[in-house]
């Protein structure tokens, strides 16, 4: 629903719930436990440190090139990779590597600050739903149905439409169309844990609803919320480069993974090299978000029976 | 066919290891032998290795076991041999299975028609449609099932426990196997069901199959099977006849498991220090008897007086009936009393339970705790007695927030003291369950399942109750568990005197532990009075009832 | 189990959806003329005098109020009227009208590519041993982590600048189709591999597969029988997801390929705020929405028995 088609994978996992408020059988939630697995395996291990390396890109970019990502050398246009540009140079005769080192900034900003949207309303929603008052149920769920009833690409294009192209604009515009998914996981959990042994059992041992909802309910809610945010921040990104490579979101010459691949379609004939290493760096970042994901949340299910 | 003295089945020296899980064989040294027409047992508590056992006679041990054997025979073929086109043929054709639960053995989304047939076109023993439904009529019919036709058309999920289980052994049957293997068949149904699912398989036996009955129950298969194989940890530790294993047990292990079983004749005695000896042509069971306890006072803990729970259904397409939980149900604990509630499933006794707990409101009638109104008043009002209400889970883990650690979860029930004194106190309370204070900063989930129990048990002592409801509490463990947080209960129950109100499926476990019993039958109280008066004729030939008690 | 009550029961779930597609548009419609003086702009251009605003505002009949201007889009579409595009000056209808079979026929190939691919490697590696796990959730991670419009660069880099094999845009040929559809396809065969293989998995280790096996039933017919069907019932609830993704995958897979469709139609449309065409093409989603959703319940209905009793 609000997926491109390319949803980060682990996410699916998690969001069985969509029309199956029906389907008894169908797991709905994070929390469905087997194994403890306590040691990190290695896929594990690298994906994490590449994520490490992209946020110190992020910080500096400057520190891992010398050159400038927007001017160019006009006697260097469209050089193919070597030892003074690994990634070779674009029809500007910028540097590719610099481009693509500055362009993690962007494409991690922009997807961090669409995740935090989905993430602050979608468990705000979310938690409200998953109470016990059937009719803030109903509400929310039909927002989110509302919501969730336009192809995610479509419905952040609506939203362009409204609050017009850029940078933030466009970190709305994909938080927004993440709502109804995020929502939905946190709703799922909310009803998990509320339906959970251990708080029947509070209130048998005679603790107050409010104190149920702060000490046992809510907390074992929010547990799941990193865990939830980092398999679906793959899925924003991929959205967000989408919608750049549509031209919606930041405008050329900056340096955005999107918007790269978008100037490198003109020059395809002639160069592969400004088509294939943004493209890149995007699959492994959405690789490498969805391994540390799902690796997160397996332990999770572990930890919570 | 095989010879009539030839065995069906003749295994000497099985081992089956996994080696992807560690080297330990999951099974070691066993040697197993079925005749036709004879129901061989093998029982052991869980991850004694029987299954697997089980499973090996069927090439079914799965992915990644190593099977080693001096002598795998099955029909006079040697089974090392087999490759999975052999094992094919004979599975379903010369080898049935029974499982558990039918209700996650038959596959959900298949009707039981299209479950039974499968066996016999998968193996092309009929020809024809008609042929086929045929059969698959006969077969459940000769396994009791009421209207085979129409039972045919439905889904698992849409007959009674009792009736599933017998579409399980149709489906297994179906192709008249030679060999049936049953695996705790009757493990999720109530006692009257199992008695006659077990006839269903006797009769299987009758016509000169043999059965291979796998159970944690002793008493269960000592009606029906002619040998017993006791097996712990991977081995088989005793063997023989029926009779000789259960009256003449030779290994300790045998002997303790049988002590260890709860029944009238283990009433106010240990049961987890209780030991067989063996005499000349009868063995005594000696047992250390329980602390002394405090006399039952006449002051009521709890009144329940003609309480009543309806719930609607829909009966059929369009029209709903009510459905009778809970009628006209009275009865009183008194301070200092063990009152045992026992009925099958759908019997309304989890459904009183909730209503004591305060979960639930009865559609008449009232309940008083400590002489204060306890039904229909606003939470907020019960608050304040909660505490001295408390209650022990059939599965203490989900019961505790996943969060917590052994001391968040007992300190939370303690009285509000200050943080130093609350530490000491959590010690106190393990201590008194018989946990040592290392466990204090762990997860239950790292703990086992009898620790968790005991777990449950300080946590409701915290709140230093005067009822303590106990659902099941025992019943999720295996025996040698079972005695021992019997005891503790028991233990406990008599130094501090607080009333308990025990609710269980099992005979056994309320004839040893409670002075006074009510019997549930479809929401109704059907039978009471002490111990001695409700079971006193009634009492089932149970195997400890054969022995008698020093 | 009674039909009646069957009906009933989808009938009600339609009335939902169809609820849920009218407050979406009515939403879009909102926000749409919400934009405060912009669509006079837009259909003003580069030409501004004094009163322009204002008669273009008569002519369009956006001087009204708000709730008028809405119920006029109500009863216009009630009649089958979606309105003139701001930008393109012709009826709504027949711009998108136009668009809509390329489109239509991708996302149609994409998503029948997509259920092939997920449902051949589910089937060949779905319980069959540690390799084969792991394989096929690698090539399922690398799939779906791609972007479409990377893969559709990568596509035309190598089969149609490098071996010529396909043209580099256009949907006049069967054959204009292929690499836009593999590369549509790619990402959304990796989800749903993902989720029937795990389902799949799922389900191999239930007990009643155990019972199956030991009726001499071979690993093969098991799956198909028996462990296909369990594991449809996850990958139907994608079902809704992938069919928008798909058509919202579409948009992006077209400006790659240079393809004639909706998507360009939409992109176009947003960019210049032309509302009419948007709220044509929400109203279409809404529509698609609404009829796949009815669907795949019934679809439910279908595969579950359990839950047609309830």
């Amino acid at each position: 629903m609000t997926a491109s088609p390319h949803s980060a994978p682990a996410a699916v996992a998690l969001s069985t719930e969509g029309l199956v408020g029906t389907v008894a059988s169908v797991p709905t939630s994070v929390l469905r436990a087997t194994r403890f697995r306590p040691r990190h395996p290695p896929r594990f291990i690298l994906a994490a440190g590449f994520l490490a390396m992209l946020a110190l890109v992020a910080l500096g970019p400057g520190l891992f090139t010398r050159y400038d990502p927007l001017t160019g050398d006009f006697s260097e246009t469209l050089k193919g990779p070597s030892w003074v540009h690994p990634f070779g140079t674009d029809r500007l005769g910028r540097d590719v590597l610099a481009r693509t080192l500055y362009g993690t900034r962007y494409s991690l900003l922009i997807g961090l600050a669409g995740m935090a949207v989905s993430a602050a309303a979608g468990v705000l929603l979310g938690v409200l739903a998953g109470l016990r008052n059937r009719l803030l149920d109903e509400a929310v769920s039909r927002l989110f149905d509302v919501l969730s009833s336009f192809p995610g690409v479509l419905l952040a294009m609506l939203v362009v439409t409204f609050l017009g192209q850029g940078m933030a604009n466009i970190a709305i515009a994909v938080g927004i169309a993440g709502i109804p998914k995020f929502g939905r996981v946190v709703r799922a959990q909310t009803q998990l844990v509320r339906d959970a042994d251990y708080v029947t059992h509070a209130a048998i041992y005679g603790l107050g609803r409010s104190r149920i909802f702060l000490r046992h309910v809510l907390p074992n809610v929010l547990v799941a919320v990193p865990v939830i945010a980092t398999i679906y921040i793959g899925n924003t990104i991929l959205v967000v480069s989408g919608l750049s490579f549509l031209g919606l979101g930041p405008q050329p010459p900056t340096p955005e993974w999107g918007v790269m691949l978008a100037e490198s379609r003109d020059v395809l004939r002639v160069a592969w090299w400004p088509g294939v290493f943004p493209g890149l760096a995007i699959t492994l970042t959405v690789i490498a978000f969805s391994i540390v994901g799902g690796v997160l949340q397996k332990r999770f299910e572990g930890r919570i029976a | 066919m095989t010879d009539r003295h030839e065995p069906l089945v003749d295994i000497r020296g099985l081992s089956v290891a996994f080696p992807a899980q560690g080297d330990e064989p999951v099974v070691q040294g066993a040697d197993l032998t079925i005749h036709p027409g004879e129901c061989v047992a093998l029982v052991g508590e869980s991850g004694s290795g029987k299954s697997v056992t089980a499973r090996s006679l069927l090439g079914l041990t799965g992915d990644g076991a190593r099977i080693e054997a001096a002598q795998f025979r099955i029909r006079g073929r040697d089974a090392r041999t087999f490759r999975e086109a052999d094992w094919r043929r004979l599975r379903g054709n010369l080898t049935g299975l029974v499982m558990q639960d039918a209700l996650v053995s038959l596959d959900p989304l298949r009707t039981i028609g299209q479950e039974v047939g499968e066996v016999l076109t998968e193996h092309r023993l009929v020809s024809g449609g008609a042929a086929l439904t045929e059969r698959v009529h006969a077969t459940l019919a000769k396994v009791g099932m009421p209207r085979p036709a129409e039972r045919a058309r439905q889904f698992a999920h849409q007959l009674s426990g009792g009736l599933r289980q017998r579409a399980l052994i149709a489906a297994a049957i179906a192709a008249e196997p030679d060999l049936i293997i049953a695996d705790e068949p009757t493990t999720a149904l109530d006692p009257g069901i199992q008695d006659q699912v077990l006839a269903v398989l006797a009769d299987r036996v009758r016509e000169g199959a043999g059965l291979l009955l796998i159970s944690h129950d002793l008493a269960l298969v000592a009606r029906i099977a002619h040998r017993v194989i006791v097996m712990r940890a991977g081995r088989i530790v005793d063997a023989g006849s029926t009779q000789e294993v259960l009256e003449q047990p030779r290994h300790p292990y045998t002997r303790q498991l049988l002590a260890a079983i709860p029944s009238a004749a283990s009433r106010g005695s240990r049961l987890a220090s209780a030991r067989i000896s063996a005499g000349q042509g009868s063995s005594t069971i000696e047992r250390e008897p329980s602390p002394p306890r405090a006399a039952v006072e006449p002051r009521p803990v709890l009144e329940v007086s003609d309480i009543a729970k309806h719930y609607a259904h829909r009966a059929a397409a369009g029209q709903t009936g009510t459905f009778t939980a809970l009628e006209g149900v009275s009865f009183t604990v008194r301070a200092g009393e063990v009152l045992g509630i026992i009925g099958a499933s759908g019997s309304g006794k989890s459904t009183c339970a909730k209503i004591v707990l305060g979960l639930l409101e009865p559609d008449a009638g009232e309940v008083r705790l400590l002489g204060e109104l306890w039904t229909r008043i606003p939470e907020p009002r019960r608050r304040p007695l909660r505490r001295r209400l408390q209650y022990i889970p059939q599965d203490p883990l989900s019961s505790f927030d996943p969060r917590y650690r052994v001391a968040d979860i007992i300190a939370e029930n303690l009285p509000d003291t200050g943080a130093r004194g609350r530490r000491a106190r959590v010690l106190a309370l393990l201590n008194q369950v018989g946990l040592s204070g290392g466990v204090i900063d762990r997860h239950p989930r790292a703990l086992s399942g009898g620790q968790r129990q005991r777990v449950a048990i300080a946590r409701a002592l915290a709140a230093e109750p005067a009822l303590i409801v106990c659902d099941e509490p025992v019943s999720a463990l295996d025996i040698g568990i079972q005695a021992q947080i019997l005891d503790l209960l028991a233990d406990l129950q008599g130094r501090l005197s607080t009333a308990m109100l025990f609710i269980s499926h099992d005979w056994g476990v309320v004839q040893h532990l409670a002075d006074r019993v009510l019997v549930f039958q479809d929401g109704r109280i059907v039978d009471q009075g002490s111990v001695a008066d409700v079971f006193g004729s009634a009492i089932v030939n149970t195997v400890p009832g054969r022995l008698s008690a020093a | 189990m009674p039909a009646r009550h069957l009906t009933l029961r989808i009938l009600s779930r339609l009335g939902t959806s169809l609820v849920v597609a009218w407050a979406s548009v009515t939403a879009a419609f909102v926000a749409l003329h919400a934009l405060p003086g912009r669509i006079e702009d837009i259909l003003a251009g580069d030409v501004d005098f004094p009163g322009l605003r204002e008669a273009i505002a008569a002519e369009w009949g956006l001087d009204r109020s708000l709730p008028a201007q809405y119920a006029d889009f109500l009863l216009r579409l009630a009649h089958g009227d979606f309105g003139t595009s701001y930008v393109l000056r012709r009826p709504v209808i027949e711009v998108v009208g136009s668009q809509l079979r390329p489109t239509v026929e991708l996302a149609f190939a994409a998503g029948l590519l997509a259920v092939l691919l997920a449902g051949g490697l589910a089937l060949a590696t779905a319980g069959r041993g540690r390799l084969a796990h792991g394989l096929a959730s690698s090539l399922e991670l690398v799939a779906a982590s791609t972007p479409v419009f990377w893969l559709g660069i990568l596509l035309l880099m190598a089969f149609s600048f490098s071996l010529r094999w396909f043209p580099v845009a256009g949907a006049k040929s069967w054959n204009a189709l292929v690499l836009p559809a593999i590369a549509l396809a790619l990402p959304t065969a990796g989800l749903l591999a993902q989720v029937l293989r795990e389902a799949m998995e799922k389900t191999l280790d239930q007990p009643f597969v155990t019972t199956v096996r030991a009726r001499g039933v071979g690993e093969t017919a098991i799956r198909i029988r028996h462990v296909l069907r369990h594991a449809l019932l996850p990958a139907v609830t994608l079902g809704g997801w992938l069919i928008g993704g798909l058509l919202g995958g579409a948009v992006i897979t077209e400006k790659v390929f240079g393809r004639p469709g909706l998507g360009t139609v939409t992109l176009g449309a947003v960019l210049t705020h032309d509302v009419p065409v948007v709220l044509a093409v929400v109203l279409l989603a809404a529509l698609i929405h609404v009829a796949a959703s009815t669907l795949l319940d019934i679809l439910y209905l279908l595969i579950d028995p359990r839950l047609r009793t309830t």
